[in-house]
This record gives structure tokens, sequence and C-alpha cells, in this order.
């Protein structure tokens, strides 16, 4: 492993945070035009400084080499220390092109989107600063770094979501990402705490020429962690695995904490582009993968990750199924192919992992994207009751979602089905999962692609097909209320250049880049699967000796056979999903989902009553009117009292009469006059 | 020996009555007359510590001088001795005897290790002459700033005590 | 001889009385001749000393003494009769505007 030194790794970094500053600070005297141009070209310096470092050390990286760009030594205590720098390796210059790359489409789509809005320089200045918080968190080479930048991203997250803050909703749904985050970075640090102290450092990686060890090449050098529920608690890698992992399941909403990803719909749609689909959330799977070693030391915490991981992926897909808003129904979506990804770094595909993100960003921030230029173009209407028939109106919004739902349905040669289907294969034959776990969970996998297919397809055919419903929608209103104007009634527009542009680029790339990752089956060994090659020296991939005797393994001559049938498994799945979606929905778009679905299993709720209502009451009762108002309060106001009551006893030395003023005198002196001579 | 010890407790007692008698007279003309036999009681016993001329400055000035301004407004504020008189804690009577008592054992405990008892055999401590030369000499800047206090007093006094409209 | 003790001694006792008259009496022009009781008492102190210890300065203390006993009392005189002419009493007691 050889270190280097890659002085532009800062530039790309700084670029976001230039821009927002500039429009910090002075953005609110600026034109719409000048603030957008600003906001993207500093995403744009990003981007093409990624490109060009990846184009300019592409070999390198291959081999496995690290580049570093060392800033300065931020915190040195004991033997305790941080440093502000940079690593740029195969796993961070993939984040790094994808996320510039997409960020920038998005953001030229925000200058149209968020036109006439009278807070447009703040919006930017936050996407900006967000950039910067999630190029921190993904080119820090230290788990202080990239707290940094997990901190930043949930903050600008708050920012964002809550961008419309004069409505409450708004408001709620910002602190509830904020706080749910919060939860899930406790565990986070802890992991990094705990971390510290069995191997001496935060850092990632060794770097001799500063002087500091790696904690993943402490974590290599140690035993791996037996299977058991013992090792969960027992303070070693494990714990660090299931601690760090909390913090994922927080950050990328998976099971217990995702309840903030749906309801952060009230932000701005370019917004839940970009944070809520392609960047913030696939921020906790870069940070199980980066740490892929300590993972493949915790096989625990790694069959943890796996349940979770499918777990929610059919949860989530449960629920996008009986949702009406447009953007809450990719918003389960997103949470569920969050669980896929984290069910392929759980058995030990970090790589299908990491590539299952890289093809969802495109697709999945061309869906929202597509959602948002649906909404302006219906005048601002998210309830896809009140749609339907918009093919006629928005052909390229039309096409471009089209491509976008292939891909996340998985239809065969669509980027989605690439990364999907490795993640399948991989699930069907893990070394980590006990046998029969591991088949089970691939059928969970499955069943939620069929239903990935199923409600996608209802998006689609009830936002483009069938009946004008808004027509409907629109005379009911006006018949009903003549006085009022109703923006139901207006026909609706494809949007403007600067918004169907991205559209087009983003279908592209969801149709082209599965074809990176294509696997070594179906090339019959002619290119090899490119991004796995990439990523390979980045990620400690899991070893068939995972599991003494409990080996899901097989052995490689029969793999391609069992990947083929999988991957025509998978094929037939997308296909009866999607043509079961479109003929059922084609025919009765109104479906009723049991309501169950539709009240998301009532978790919500669940948690309000049992965590949110008692921490209330705890605080009302308890902290509020016993701690705060009868205890500090009164020692407060005691002590007052006590100096007042002092003062009124005393008052009655001072009588105005100077005759005992000198009695008093004189016998103080004597007092004191006694004092010395006694002494 | 003896006539010295004895002309002391003549002296003392003369002082010691007297002063006791301003406490005890209800008219406040015959306090200050009580003070006069004070004053002269003490002057004699300067005149046994050799300060001669402080004792006769004692009579000149202080019974002189002092003492009669104070008659001057005692009869000035010629005030008729059957007004009730208001009095307020009531209660500082009784602390007159224990504070004296405190007051006396507190300073006798005090003086108790002090065993001189010859004068110096120098006599011209306390003549005129010894006086007017550690005044203006040693002592001149007391002297000058206590002429101005003088000057202040008879300012203030003037002040203070005249009519309005004066 | 006469030792120093007795000398101080009565000195002592004078000063004793004059304080407790301080607050013993009521009228105010008592209270004055008091307080030159305590300042004549003091005076006794000083001389005797300077006596025995053969120091001229003891005296001219005594003197100085004396100069500021008499402004100080031209002055308190002063007071009290400005006071005597607001209140037409000479009762302390009936001057204690100043409590709380």
């Amino acid at each position: 492993m050889e270190f280097h030194n890659e002085p532009l790794l800062a530039f790309i970094v700084l670029a976001p945070l230039v821009g927002a500053a500039i429009l910090g600070l002075i953005g609110k005297n600026l034109g719409e035009r000048l603030i957008g141009v600003i906001a993207c070209s500093t995403v744009a310096v990003s981007a093409l400084l990624s490109i060009y470092v990846f184009i300019n050390h592409r070999v390198q990286l291959e081999q496995g080499h690290k580049f570093y760009n060392y800033l300065f030594t931020w915190i040195r205590v004991g033997s305790f220390r941080a440093d502000t720098s940079l690593l740029l390796d195969s796993l961070s210059a993939i984040y790094i092109l994808f996320i510039t790359f997409v960020a920038f489409w998005i953001h030229v789509f925000a200058t149209g989107y968020m036109r006439g809005d009278p807070g447009y320089w703040r919006f930017f200045a936050y996407m900006n600063l967000f950039m910067f918080s999630m190029l921190t968190l993904v080119l820090g080479d230290n788990f202080l770094m990239m707290f940094v930048g997990w901190e930043g991203v949930g903050l600008c997250s708050y920012l964002l979501i809550g961008y419309y803050f004069t409505k409450d909703f708004a408001n709620d749904a910002a602190k509830k990402a904020f706080i749910v985050n919060r939860i899930g970075d406790f565990g986070f640090v802890l992991g990094v705490m705990l971390l510290f102290l069995q191997a001496g450092s935060i850092f990632y990686f060794d770097d001799p020429a500063r002087g500091i060890h790696g904690a993943f090449n402490w974590v290599l050098s140690q035993h791996a962690d037996p299977l058991n529920m013992s090792a969960i608690f027992s303070g070693g890698i494990t714990t660090i695995g299931v601690l760090l992992f909390v913090g994922a399941t927080g950050k990328s909403a998976q099971l217990p904490l995702y309840v903030w990803l749906p309801d952060a719909m009230a932000g701005p749609t370019p917004v839940s582009a970009l944070i809520h689909a392609a960047t913030m959330v696939t921020a906790g799977v870069y940070m199980v993968a980066r740490a892929s070693s300590i993972y493949t030391h915790a096989p625990a915490a790694m069959v943890i990750i796996a349940f979770i991981g499918a777990a929610t992926a059919l949860f989530a897909a449960t629920i996008g199924l009986a949702q009406w808003d447009i953007k809450k129904v990719l918003a389960y979506s997103t949470i569920s192919q969050l669980g896929y990804m984290f069910l392929a770094c759980g058995v030990g595909a970090f790589g299908a992992g990491i590539f299952h993100v890289f093809t969802h960003a495109f697709f999945k921030a061309l869906l929202f994207l597509g959602a948002g230029s649906v909404i302006i173009g219906m005048h601002h209407e998210q309830d896809m009751r009140r749609m339907g028939g918009l093919k006629k109106y928005m052909r390229v919004t039309c096409l471009t979602m089209l491509a976008g739902w292939l891909a996340i349905s998985g239809f065969p040669l669509f980027s989605g089905f690439f990364s999907k289907d490795e993640i399948l294969f991989r699930t069907f034959t893990s070394p980590v999962l006990p046998a029969p776990w591991s088949k089970i969970l691939w059928f969970v996998a499955a069943v939620t692609a069929l239903l990935t297919a199923i409600y996608m397809t209802r998006l689609i055919v009830l936002t483009f097909w069938g009946g004008e419903r808004f027509k409907e929608a629109g005379a009911a209103h006006s018949s009903g209320h003549p006085a009022e104007g109703d923006a139901h009634s207006v026909t609706p527009h494809e949007s403007p250049a600067a918004m169907v542009l991205p559209l087009v680029v983003l279908a592209a790339g969801a149709v082209l880049v599965g074809f990176l990752g294509i696997p070594d089956v179906l090339s019959f060994g002619k290119t090899s699967n490119y991004f796995e090659h990439l990523i390979a020296p980045s990620v400690h991939e899991a070893s068939g000796h995972m599991n003494e005797g409990h080996s899901g393994g097989i052995e490689l001559e029969d793999q391609h056979g069992v990947e083929l049938s999988l991957m025509l498994t998978s094929t037939v799945v997308a296909l009866v999903g999607l043509g079961l979606g479109w003929f059922w929905f084609k025919r009765n778009p109104l479906w009723k989902p049991p309501r169950l679905l539709e009240d998301k299993y009532y978790v919500d709720e669940l948690y309000d009553g049992t965590v949110v209502q008692p921490i209330k009451a705890g605080s009302t009762n308890v902290l509020w009117k016993f701690i705060d108002v009868r205890i500090i309060d009164g020692a407060v106001n005691g002590a007052g009292q006590i100096a007042s009551l002092f003062g009124t006893s005393l008052r009655y030395v001072q009588s105005g009469l100077a005759r005992s003023y000198v009695a008093v005198l004189v016998l103080g002196a004597l007092l004191i006059i006694g004092y010395f001579v006694i002494r | 020996m003896q006539a010295e010890k004895a002309l002391f407790i003549v002296f003392a007692v003369i002082a010691v009555a007297s002063a006791l008698n301003i406490l005890l007279q209800r008219n406040p003309l015959y306090s200050a007359l009580s003070l006069i036999g004070t004053l002269l009681a003490l002057s004699a016993l300067y005149v046994m510590l050799r300060g001669q001329f402080i004792a006769a400055l004692q009579i000149v000035v202080y019974a002189g001088a002092i003492m009669v301004l104070f008659v001057f407004v005692i009869m000035l504020l010629n005030q008729p001795k059957d007004q009730p008189q208001i009095e307020k804690q009531k209660g500082l009577r009784y602390l007159a005897i224990p504070l004296a008592g405190l007051m006396i054992a507190e300073m006798f405990y005090v003086l108790r290790p002090i065993h001189l008892s010859t004068l110096p055999a120098d006599q011209s401590v306390g003549t005129t002459w010894s006086i007017g030369t550690a005044l203006f000499t040693d002592y001149l800047l007391p002297f000058e700033v206590t002429s101005v206090l003088i000057l202040m007093a008879v300012v203030g006094a003037m002040v203070l005590a005249r009519r309005e409209g004066d | 001889m006469v030792p120093l003790s007795w000398y101080l001694g009565l000195s002592a006792l004078l000063f004793t009385i004059g304080a407790v008259g301080v607050f013993i009496k009521r009228n105010a022009i008592t209270i004055f001749l008091c307080i030159e009781l305590m300042l004549n008492a003091v005076n006794l102190s000083f001389v005797s000393l300077s006596g025995f210890f053969g120091d001229v300065g003891g005296q001219l203390f005594v003197f100085i003494v004396m100069t500021v006993a008499a402004a100080e009392a031209a002055v308190g005189l002063a007071i009290i009769i400005s006071i005597f002419r607001n209140r037409e009493s000479l009762n302390v007691d009936e001057v204690d505007s100043l409590k709380l």
C-alpha cells in the first residue's frame, strides 16, 4: 500500500463552502440568475476536479493506492490525535464522482424549481453548505472528520427540510429529522470512542509520513469475534460495529429510526432528491463500507445489519404501496432500497452495496426530480389521486420517469437490474449467514423486488396514464365554489429547460451506469466487473472462512450456474411485478389499500405514545414543574428572600439614635481590644 | 513621697467626683460647672507631672474659653427644666454599669504590668522654652495645620449658627 | 512617688465616666460635655507619659488636642444651636430622622 499526496482534494471540499459563504453573506442582494450561477458553478468545480483527480490517478486507485491531503493537526491530546486531512482511495473516489455529478444536475434543476421563491439565496447557500459537509464526510481520513461531515449533513438536512419555515409541518419535520438522527449519532459516537479505546487511533489507515497508526490496521491484526450474542455486548469489535451501525440506522433511515424520512418530504423537492435520495442517506452505507474490516471481524454485527436491511426493505415496500402522495411513495422507496444496500453489506458484499448506492443515486434522483417536475407542472399538486393522463402534457418528464421506473424495478439491462441482482446473488450465496437464513433473506429481498416493481408501476400509471382526474377535481371545485380561483383546473404544462435537462442527463445515467458493473458471468469472461474491480482494494470483503461449518458458500464452478439462474429469477420477478402493476392499476387506479399500510403500521403513533409523550410528560412534570420551578427557582428566590429577611431584621439596628450607635461603638471597641488583650 | 501621693489622691478624688457629678445633674449648667471643676483638678495634676505650661494653658484656654463658650450657649438656649423628656430605647440605661465595669476592667488589666514610678532627672520638659522650641521646629507642620483648622472652625461656626436672612 | 499606673488608671476612670455619660444623657449639650471629659482624660494620659519618659512630644500633642477641642466645640455648639432653632428641643432622642 503506497501513500501519495494530492493537494487538489482540499479544493474539492472547499469549493462549495466558498459558494455557501458568498451566498450566505451577500446572497440577499444578488439576483436569482447570479445566485444560481454561483451555486451551480461551485458544485461544477468540485465535480470537474473530482473527475480530473480520478482520471489522473485511476490506475493507482485500482491498485489500492491511497492519496492524502494533510491540512493541519486539529487535536492532539495525550495519545488522541485527529487531523484535518483528506483521503482519496477507490471508495471515496467513486463517492465524490457520483455525488458531485448528481448534485450538479440537481442544483441546475433547482434553479428552475425554486424560481420566484423569496429565499432563493438561502436555499442555495444551504445546498452548497450541504455539499461541503457531504464531501468532508466522504473524504475525511479519520472518524472525527467523518463525524464532522455527518453532523454537518444532519444540520443542512434540518435547515433544508425546514426551508419553508412558515409552515408548521415543515418545522416539525425538520425537528423530527434532526432529533432522530441525533439518537443514531449517539450510537455512532459511542462506537468511535470504543474504537479509540480498543485500537488507540481513530484514523482509518496507517500513514508513516505523519506517524499515525490506523484503526483498521489494528482491527485486521485481531482475530474475528465469534458469531454469538455475547460478542455484541463484550465491548470488542462486534460492539463497535453494532454501535456504528446504530448511527447508520439514524442517518440512512433503517428500522427503527427511519421515521424522519417520509416527513422530510416537507422540504422542496430538489432537497429530497439530493439529500434524501442520492447523498446524505447513503452516508450510512459509506460508513459501513469504509469500516468493512471491522464488520468482517464481527459476524454478529453483520448478521444484525443483514436482517435489519432486509426487514426494512420489505417493510418500507409494503408501506410505499399504500401511499397517495407521490413524494411519500418515493421516500418509502428510498428506505426500501437503502435496506437493500445494508443487506448487501451485511452479507459481506460491500462492493455490491456500494454499486447499488451508485446506481440508486442516479435513478432515485431522477425519479425525485421528475416528481418535482410533475408537481410544478400540476401547480404544486402532490396527491396522485388528482393526477392522471399526464403523458400527454409532460412528454419529456414522462419519458425520463419511465427510464427511472424501469431502472428501479430491475428491468433487464437497466442499471438497477445489475446492482439489485448482484445483491440478491450475494445474499443467496453468503458465507456470513447460517445456511437456511441466506436463502430466507434472499426470498425476502426477492419479494421486496416484486413489491418495488408493483408500487413503482402504480406511481407511473396513476401519474401519467388513465383518466385526467385533475380535471374532475377542478370541475368539482369550481362548481362548488365559483368564487374561488382554482389551481387544479389549469392545464398542466411541461417544465422549463433548466428543469428538463437534468432529467435527461440523469435518465441517461440511470440507463447506462449499470454497465460499469456487469458481472463476470454475463460478459463471458471478456470484461470483468469493472466496478467490483475498482472498489475491491478499499473494502474488505467477507471471505469464505467466516463461519466454520455454517457456510452458505458454494464452490466457484457452481457459482456461475447459480448466478445465472438467480438472474433469470429476478428478471421474471421484475416482469411479473411490472405486469401485475400495469394491469391492476390501469383498471382501478384508485384502489384503496389496506388501512394498516396506508397508516404506515401506526409506527409514528407508537413512537409518539411510548417515547415522545412520556418524555414530554416527564419534562413537564418532573424537570420543569418540580426541578426547575421548585428546586432551582426556589433556591434562587430563596436566596433573595433570605437576603431580604436579613435586611428586614437588621433594619432595626439603624434606629437613628446617636446614643445607641455610641453604645454599640464602645461595646465593639471593647470586644476587639479585649480580644487582643486576652491574646 | 507621701505628700505627693496624698496630693495626688486629693486631686484625683476631686476630679472623679466632679466627673460623676456631670452625670448626676439634670441641669446642664451644673454639669458644665462640674466639668470646670474636673479641669481644674486635672490642671493641678499636670503641674505634678512637670507639665506647667500645659497646666496653665488648660486653665486659660480650656476652662477659661471653651467652658465659657459652653455656658454662654447653655444660657442662650434657655430651656425650661420641666418638659417631659422623650426617651427612646430605655434599655440603654441599664447598659451603662456593665459597660463601665467592662471598660474599667479591661483598662486596668492592661495597666497591671506597668511599674514605672520615678520621674526622670531632667526637669526642663514642661517648660515654656522646651515646648516652644519643639513647636516651632519638630512640630511645625501640625502647628500650621491646626491654625488652618481653627480658621475653618470659625467660618463653620458662623455659617451654621446664623439665622435665615442674616 | 506616684507610679505611672495610678495616673493612667485615673485617666481610664475619667474616660469611662465620659463614655458612659455619652450614651446615658439625652441633653445634647451634656453629651458634648462628656465628650470633652473624655478628651481631657486622654490629655492626662499624654501628659503623664510625657513626664515619665521626658519626651516633650506628649505635651505638645496635648497642646494640639486642646486646639482641636476648641475648634470642635465651636462648630458643635453651632450645630446644636441650629438644631435647637428647628426643633425647639435639645433632646437627641428626637433627632432620629435617619432611621430606617
